[in-house]
Formats: structure tokens, C-alpha cells, sequence
């Protein structure tokens, strides 16, 4: 069963993705569990980002001064990396790395 | 459930934190009087989330609370190509959607040279700190032609913070004790503040989007290189940690004092265009003169090589700098008086 998703980058995140916002997914059937924020952010980076990954990603985590909403929620109150996608979930990244 | 209030641990829900964001930035204007009836207030607006925010929350607080201020969008266009005629562009919008006035004020029309024209000259190491200097005295000249009372600006507490450590990093005394002041030059004619001192970059960026405020997003195409990005990095690095980090550090900055015996530069005024300046000749006035003798550099090295050549001859031969006559003999009076007033 495929899992269907949408993206947004924005606050400049979205110039890593040949300046596109959102993004419609369809991630593959897990062979060993669940799909969760982490095994989408290496999803993310292997298949949408276009250009210098470090800017968007740290380690297995989101670059810090990133920020993840998901469903218009702080990924913070979601279990952050550990959070189980479900079908249909929005999940926003709102990069604040540049000037005010 | 929406959104984490990091230092208070709560959860909040979207209207909450509306609410929530709101107060907290009203509760730093009354707690440090930031604000009285009547004044003409300029914001510092670049188009940008932190003075996009500034200006709307001002404007809903000016309302809601009663603050009795007149508002004014007060933008500064150092002619960089590609970032500053795209954000100036989101200023016109702010414009329209808040009903504000607003006066745009050129790096061309003050200096006579556009960033990219600066760092043409100089290169791409040291242009920010040409263009930190002229925004400010930009910023400052800009107000005075509105005469405003007041400018407020959007510098929020992860500024602050890296601005902290940036001091440290370069052994910056002088600025160190007065960059955690919530308000400059007070005891003068312009004085500034930033009623989001508290408020984190964070914490912007959700309100910017859960209001759906207008903004421009996009780094500034010469900014990779400055010294700022460093101390950026480290802060973000310890929010993720610890993200009381923010304001520990800005009040570790405040709790800084330096010893009596420890001599700190004293604050004259310019003796080429009469601005705020401890060396003789202000910096704006130094790297301008740098840029149009084809000596880039002036600037940035040390003030006692600027001596040195103006001992020579090589600079400042003429008695007046030719940019800043019809500024200067415009507000003559006006500068000369208020300078010693202006913070720098």
C-alpha cells in the first residue's frame, strides 16, 4: 500500500527544490515497519532535493533553524523524527535562515 | 494542539498563540516604555518576516492597546541586485495591506554607490560591513527627513543573541555592554528599540505563516560570506539543544560588566558630516572615502593606518566630503545638534 503525502517548503526551503512549494508524494510499501519523519527526510533527500543537501538536512535530522509543522502542528508535540506518517498527512518545512 | 511555547513548556493552540505572541511583545513595550502617546514611530521594514511581523503586530497593538502612535514604513534600498528590488517590492505590498505610509531611502542617492557596486570594488569578504554601516546611518538620515520620534526595528532574540556572541568572539567590549539594550540613544533626538528583544526567530516564522503574512524569503546573495553566519550556526545548534540557550545568553550578555580601570572609546561626533562617531572621522565617512580613492580597504583595517595617510595627504584632502554636502547643509543644524544624541 502506497502512502500518500504532501509536502511544503517554504521560507526559502523551496529554492532546494527547483522552486516548487508543494509536493504531492506517493512513498513505497515498507518492507520493515512504519514510515516515520526520519525514513522521509532520507526519502526527501535521495528523490526531491535538487541541489546541497546540507542546507536541508543535519545527520538524520532537519538542518536546525528548520522548522517541521506537521498537519499545522509543531513536529515538537508529534515525536519529532519518530512520528508515524498516515495517509493524506501535511507536513511543512519553513527554513528561517535568512534575513528579517 | 499546535505549537510548543519552548520556554514556558506549554502547548498551545493557533488563536492561543496569536494571542499568546501578541502580549508577550505588548508586555515588553509597557515593561521597558518603550512607547509614549503621540510619537511618530518609524519601522525599519526590509520586506523581510522579522519588520513584516514588526509591522503588523505594531499596527494590532497600536490599535488594540491604544498606543496613540503614528506609523511609518521606513525602508532602506542598498541597491543589490536580485534581493533588495525583490524585497522592496513585498514593502510596497506591506504598504497597501497595512495602510501605512512609507519612504524608501537609497544607498545611491546618500553615498553615491550601490552595494553592488561596493562590492565590485571590494570584493565579497568585506562588503557587510559596508553595508551594516550605511543601513544604520541610512536608517538614521531616512527619520530625520520623516522626523520621526522614534525607529523601531525587528531585531528579534536570536539576533541579539548571536550579536552577543559575536562580541565575545571579537573581544568587542563597547559593543558588548550596549547591544543587549532594548533601546539606543535614548538620551538623544533618534533614539531606536526592538520590542522583539524576547521574542524568537521561531516563533516569528509561525505567526508570519499561520497569519499568512506577506514576506520575502530569500538570503541576501553576499551574506555566505559574513562573519555573522558563524555565530548563526552555534546558536542554532544549541537551540536544538537547550532552547532557553536564546535568552540565557542574551542575559548573560546584560549581566556583563567590564572593570573601572578598562578604558572604553568615548563618543564624539564626526568632524566630515557631524554623525555619532568615537574616532574622529566615522566609519561611514572612512569607508566612503576608501571607496572613492580606490582604497577599499580603508575601512577595514585599523584606525591608526586612516592616520597615517591622512598625515600623508593621500585622504581627506578635500575640506568637505561631496555626498554629503546637500545632507549636510540641509540638516546642518538639525545634525549637528542631534548628533552627539545619535547612538551608534
Amino acid at each position: 500500500m502506497e502512502l500518500v503525502v504532501s509536502l511544503e517548503f517554504s521560507g526559502g526551503a523551496e529554492l532546494l527544490f527547483d522552486k516548487v512549494k508543494n509536493h504531492e508524494v506517493s512513498l513505497p510499501a515498507r518492507a520493515n515497519g512504519p514510515w516515520t519523519i526520519k525514513h522521509l527526510l532520507v526519502w526527501i533527500k535521495d528523490n526531491l532535493l535538487k541541489e546541497r543537501p546540507e542546507l536541508f538536512v543535519q545527520g538524520d535530522t532537519v538542518r536546525p533553524g528548520i522548522l517541521v509543522l506537521i498537519n499545522d502542528a509543531d513536529w515538537e508535540l508529534m515525536g519529532e523524527l519518530n512520528y508515524e506518517l498516515k495517509s493524506k498527512d501535511r507536513i511543512v518545512f519553513i527554513s528561517t535562515l535568512h534575513g528579517g | 494542539m499546535f505549537r510548543k511555547n519552548d520556554l514556558k513548556g506549554d502547548a498551545l493552540c493557533k488563536d492561543c498563540f496569536f494571542w499568546a505572541f501578541e502580549e508577550e511583545v505588548h508586555k515588553t513595550i509597557i515593561d521597558a516604555n518603550l512607547f509614549s502617546p503621540g510619537e511618530v514611530v518609524a519601522i525599519g521594514a526590509s520586506g523581510g518576516k522579522d519588520s513584516t511581523v514588526l509591522a503588523y503586530t505594531l499596527k494590532t497593538l497600536n490599535e488594540r492597546y491604544d498606543y496613540k502612535l503614528d506609523l511609518i514604513l521606513l525602508s532602506v534600498d542598498e541597491g543589490i541586485t536580485g534581493y533588495r528590488d525583490d524585497s522592496l517590492e513585498t514593502v510596497k505590498r506591506n504598504q497597501q495591506q497595512y495602510e501605512l505610509p512609507l519612504k524608501i531611502i537609497s544607498y545611491k542617492e546618500l553615498y553615491g554607490w550601490t552595494m553592488d557596486d561596493i562590492v565590485k570594488q571590494v570584493g565579497l569578504k568585506n562588503n557587510c560591513t559596508f553595508c551594516g554601516v550605511f543601513r544604520r546611518q541610512a536608517l538614521d538620515r531616512g527619520a530625520m527627513l520623516l522626523k520621526v520620534d522614534k525607529i523601531v526595528t525587528g531585531h528579534n532574540a536570536d539576533d541579539i543573541a548571536e550579536t552577543v556572541i559575536m562580541n565575545i568572539l571579537r573581544g568587542d567590549i563597547a559593543r558588548l555592554k550596549r547591544c543587549t539594550a532594548i533601546t539606543t540613544g535614548a538620551d538623544g533626538a533618534l533614539p531606536r528599540c526592538k520590542p522583539f528583544k524576547y521574542t524568537y526567530e521561531k516563533e516569528i516564522v509561525m505567526y508570519a505563516y499561520f497569519k499568512k503574512l506577506d514576506y520575502f524569503s530569500t538570503e541576501c546573495i553576499y551574506s555566505p560570506n559574513a562573519y555573522r553566519g558563524h555565530a548563526r550556526t552555534y546558536i542554532k545548534d544549541l537551540e536544538a539543544i537547550r532552547p532557553s540557550s536564546i535568552i540565557d545568553i542574551i542575559h548573560s550578555g546584560e549581566c556583563m560588566a567590564v572593570k573601572k580601570e578598562v578604558k572604553l572609546p568615548v563618543q564624539g561626533t564626526c568632524s566630515r558630516c557631524g554623525y555619532i562617531s568615537s574616532q574622529e572621522v566615522c566609519k561611514a565617512c572612512v569607508l566612503l572615502e576608501g571607496l572613492n580613492k580606490g582604497l577599499p580597504k580603508l575601512g577595514i583595517g585599523k584606525p591608526h593606518k586612516v592616520k597615517k595617510l591622512e598625515a600623508q595627504g593621500k585622504i581627506f584632502t578635500d575640506t568637505k566630503n561631496p555626498k554629503f554636502v546637500e545632507n549636510r547643509d540641509a540638516d546642518k543644524g538639525s545634525m549637528a545638534n542631534n548628533a552627539a544624541a545619535l547612538d551608534f
